[in-house]
């Protein structure tokens, strides 16, 4: 985290430098994850589209049990149930009925705000349904919200506002920031307390990790000198998409899924062009354009393919790390619904039979995403500082 | 002809997003297999070299990987659409 380490790596700049710094940092994390999920609010219900996501977990047995049953009410539906849980909700989801609110900010042009709780959504229709059609008016303006689980929130009077609620997504992106503020800090402060002696508790626990952010990403690729200045966009980044990834592991705590968000790691990625742009140095601008060596009417080739690339590798950053922590909550989804449908065509025995091995398969599966938190933070990291590497790079002809 | 009228099935429903996916999965595990294997190759061959290898075939073989969920997400997006 940004936080600690100006004060961890370099010490020689100014007090008030640092502190820009490390506020700069936060209200830009704490931005972006506003500025996000008003955003993404569009994408994922677009993707709630009960018919379409049904082949998400496409088999033979799963593709007839559609057909046939998909519309009879209370029958299970593997796509849509995958796609509930992997999209971004406002309200956390724990088991069954028990869910916990959150608060929907609307802004409506003209009128003014509107915050109220994700509970007030309130069906006109019987009991429980997924598929019900919410209402819910504003205190404050008096519009009045339709929530549609297959196109989204929406006003009923065609009022234009802004939707940047407290989603799931950003509640644990909050709740990530404030962990990881108190907790790095309070390792920064165990390092200034105790100069020169060994780590204790937490600093001893995370201080492998920043040594492995430093020494084996960003010093050996960046260069020793100019390193310093990436770390802490490195560390922060890496951090982050740690704690989230992991944070979407744990069970039975709503299955947060932060990164497997395509609105964070948008901003990830935006960070990382901003970073690499900015610090492009004349041997980054001069490669790009007018690539040393290559006659003219290669050029004319090559210049249109660099440039197409620099916006095409933060475009791959975002979706790899979306794509790939997305992928692993659907496989282990997809266990769960096996169970399900076993239970469903073959009866409380198909259902128990086939729920030993699926839970021992989403055990293992939950091994290898452990795994898999931890490399594809280490992959965005090393890619970021490759870009930084090339943006800073010393002419060598 | 049983088998061509099976195929013709799938791939008119969404089914031919499932296909791309699993051509997918086919590409990325023939390159995640090629980079693996030079990977231990070179490792049996220089142990020494080792560690460098170990962080040099991850890059390699997340780039690959991007490429395969590039695939993927095209097959999602024509599922889902």
């Amino acid at each position: 985290m940004c936080v600690f380490l100006p004060r961890f790596f370099e010490p020689s700049r100014s007090m008030i430098f640092r502190h820009i710094k490390r506020l700069s940092f936060t209200a830009l994390y704490l931005g972006a994850s506003f500025f996000t999920f008003a955003q993404t609010e569009g994408h994922d219900s677009g993707a709630m589209d009960s018919h379409a996501t049904q082949e998400i977990h496409a088999t033979h047995e799963e593709h007839a049990f559609h057909n046939s049953e998909a519309e009879e009410h209370g029958s299970f539906v593997a796509g849509d149930f995958i796609i509930h849980h992997i999209a971004d909700a406002n309200e956390i989801h724990f088991f069954g009925d028990i869910n916990v609110p959150l608060p929907m900010i609307f802004y409506v042009e003209g009128k003014g705000f509107d915050v109220f709780m994700s509970s007030e959504f309130k069906s006109e229709g019987h009991g429980h349904n997924a598929h019900a059609i919410k209402m819910a008016t504003g205190p404050n303006t008096g519009t009045t919200y339709t929530k549609d689980p297959d196109t989204g929130i929406s006003a009923q009077g065609g009022e234009v506002f802004w939707d940047i609620s407290i989603t799931k997504s950003v509640f644990g992106m909050f709740f990530i920031l404030i962990m990881l503020i108190v907790v790095l800090r309070s390792m920064a402060k165990s390092y200034s307390k105790k100069p020169g002696t060994a780590p204790t508790g937490l600093a001893n626990a995370l201080e492998p990790l920043v040594l492995f952010v430093k020494d084996d990403i960003a010093v050996p690729i960046i260069g020793k000198g100019k390193a310093d200045k990436f770390l802490p966009f490195l560390l922060t980044t890496f951090f982050f998409i740690v704690a989230s990834n992991l944070l979407g592991l744990i069970p039975f705590i709503g299955g947060f899924n932060i990164t497997g968000t395509i609105g964070v790691t948008i901003v990830l990625a935006f960070f990382v062009f901003v970073i690499s742009t900015v610090s492009g140095n004349k041997n980054y601008w001069g490669h790009l354009f007018s690539p040393p060596g290559v006659p003219n009417a290669v050029k004319l080739i090559v210049v249109p393919i660099e440039i197409f690339g620099v916006f095409l590798k933060p475009a791959v950053l975002m979706i790899r790390l979306t794509a790939n922590i997305s992928a692993g909550h659907i496989i282990i989804l997809s266990f769960v619904s096996l169970i399900f449908i076993f239970n469903q065509n073959f009866g409380a025995g198909g259902g128990i039979g086939i729920g030993v091995f699926s839970t021992l398969f989403m055990i293992f599966m939950n091994l290898l995403e452990l795994l898999v938190a931890f490399l594809q933070a280490y992959v965005f990291t090393l890619l970021a500082a490759i870009y930084f590497a090339d943006a800073t790079q010393e002419a060598h002809h | 002809m049983e088998l061509l009228s099976i195929i013709f099935e799938i791939t008119t429903g969404h089914g031919l997003a499932a296909l791309g996916a699993g051509a997918a999965a086919i590409g990325a595990g023939i390159g995640v297999g090629t980079i693996g294997k030079a990977a231990l190759e070179s490792m049996a061959r220089q142990p020494e070299a080792a560690d460098d290898l170990r962080a040099n075939m991850i890059l390699a073989a997340a780039l690959v990987e991007g490429v395969a969920l590039f695939g993927i997400i095209i097959c999602l997006l024509v599922a889902l659409g």
